[in-house]
């Protein structure tokens, strides 16, 4: 089984290499989207990954930070994140491993607890932001005529949501 | 004309929107064009309306007349009722009997009649050999009642049958006895299938959902497809699992083709099984009786949302049979029971 290592090629010049694995693909795209819109010091590359491990044959850079995706509203997502963890070397937590969790906007379609995810995360050591994304309108005024919604579908923003203050301290 | 018949003309013709009323009144064929021509369309529709019931009662328009005008309206607004499914089967060495619509009409007219005093049948006939049967019931004493009629679909040609829910249940085995005699049939059994959208009904029964009018070489529309993610993506996005994703498009594919998919709002799995776990001990799963459950799942277009949860990440492909099989089966409504 091919596990993922933090440090078994040599790094890119200038380039900067994020893996984001998660289940549902236009979520992950989306992000990669937005992600790529903002300035960056170095070339930023976006591997999107349904799970891992990944296939073995590619030839593809040292990667440098993996975020996990959970989608709060899919117990399937969080199966999914849960078993990908397990192909992840243990040194990759040293601070390059990050969890996302969305949907805690809906509490209503919330399957997962948020606390889970939190659990989760602080099991392994890395950091655990929630969001939403949500799509940013501007509406235009023009004089004598009706205010003109344009929707600019590219502009996607994350949304941080407060992380919960109950997170127990590791064991 | 008579109050309650003017009163019926009114509420029916009231129920019509502005934008389909010329089309409609067209339609139903009783008043002349040049009578139509004469009313102004533009004013209110209060007083349109009772422009119009004037003119019927003028023209003399009776209760069966106002009945029509029922039947086209609904025909328009179709997805206002509930239909159900029914299916007749011939007996054993029954011959098939050239059918004749008029002693079809004729015949299930006189059977309602002869069971109940007070009922209103009227027929109009539609393409495709079928028939829209408007069923207004009375009682011994009471006169129809025009507000809460049960419409039946039948293609003639088929031994399918298509009903409006009906608010007076004791009627429907009289409806099915009507419609099985009238037909030369032996037996009817009410499938397990039911949607607003009379159309996907017909298509699902008489298997039409999966006819692609083009062949095409089954390879190209993938090619297609990733080509399709080339152009959008950015060359900075790398998709990984891109043969993960190929397995679960064919997969769709495969499972519930390029066509559209027939419209269904829902689907019911009543289970009857014994609880299965695998915890040792579990209180549930010591209970000898079956435990009772039902999932039901709604969408405004329930087979398109089931084609495409695996490609958004869902769920896995290949999805459970028990919800691919829908349109095959030609149900809706499941019972599931431990084998």
């Amino acid at each position: 089984m091919s596990v993922l290592r933090p440090l078994d090629k040599q790094p890119g010049l200038n380039t900067a290499t994020i893996l984001l694995v998660g289940t549902e693909d236009a979520l992950l795209q989306q992000l990669a989207d937005a992600m790529l819109k903002e300035d960056c010091a170095s070339e930023l590359k976006i591997h999107l990954a349904r799970s891992l491990p990944l296939p073995s044959d590619v030839n593809r850079p040292r990667i440098d930070l993996i975020m996990f995706v959970v989608n709060l509203h899919s117990k399937y997502s969080l199966q999914n994140v849960e078993e990908s963890l397990r192909h992840v070397d243990a040194t990759f937590f040293l601070g390059k491993v990050g969890f996302l969790a969305m949907g805690a906007g809906q509490e209503s379609h919330c399957s997962i607890h948020r606390n889970t995810v939190t659990k989760l995360a602080n099991t392994y050591r890395s950091p655990v932001f929630f969001c939403d994304l949500e799509e940013s309108q501007v509406t235009r005024f023009f004089r004598g005529q009706a205010p003109a919604h344009t929707t600019d579908a590219n502009r996607t923003r994350l949304s941080p949501w407060p992380v919960p203050d109950t997170c127990p301290p590791g064991p | 004309m008579d109050e309650t018949v003017a009163e019926f003309f009114k509420r029916t013709i009231l129920k019509i929107p502005m934008t389909e009323m010329m089309t409609i009144l067209k339609a139903w064929d009783f008043l002349s064009e040049k009578q139509l021509q004469d009313v102004n369309f533009q004013q209110r529709k209060e007083s349109l309306v009772q422009d119009l019931v004037l003119l019927c009662e003028k023209k003399r328009a009776s209760v069966h007349d106002a009945a029509l005008l029922d039947i086209v309206y609904t025909q328009f607004h179709r997805h206002r009722k509930v239909w159900d499914v029914f299916q007749m089967s011939k007996g054993p060495g029954e011959d098939i009997d050239l059918f004749d619509m008029e002693q079809f009409k004729s015949s299930f007219k006189k059977i309602l009649q002869r069971a109940l005093k007070n009922v209103m049948v009227s027929f109009r006939d539609a393409e495709e050999n079928a028939v829209w049967i408007r069923i207004a019931w009375g009682t011994q004493y009471r006169k129809p009642n025009q507000y809460k009629p049960v419409y039946v679909v039948y293609y003639s040609q088929t031994p399918y049958a298509f009903t409006s829910s009906c608010p007076l249940r004791s009627n429907i085995p009289l409806l099915g006895q009507a419609l099985t005699v009238a037909s030369n049939h032996h037996k009817i059994v009410k499938m397990d299938l039911r949607s607003r959208y009379l159309d996907s009904l017909k298509a699902i029964v008489f298997k039409q959902y999966n006819q692609t009018f083009e062949t095409y070489n089954s390879t190209t529309p993938l090619q297609e497809k990733s080509l399709e993610l080339d152009i959008h993506m950015d060359s900075r996005i790398i998709h990984e699992n891109r043969i993960e994703k190929e397995r679960v498009q064919r997969v769709t594919q495969e499972t519930f083709g390029d066509y559209s998919q027939p419209r269904l709002e829902f689907a019911q799995y009543k289970l009857e099984t014994k609880f299965k776990s695998d915890f040792n001990g579990d209180i549930l799963a010591e209970r000898k009786e079956p435990l009772r459950c039902l999932i039901k799942f709604s969408s405004p277009h329930l087979l398109e949302a089931l084609k495409s949860l695996a490609p958004a990440g869902i769920a896995d492909a290949p999805l459970s049979p028990l919800l691919t099989c829908i349109p095959n089966k030609g149900m809706n409504y499941f019972k599931i029971k431990d084998k």
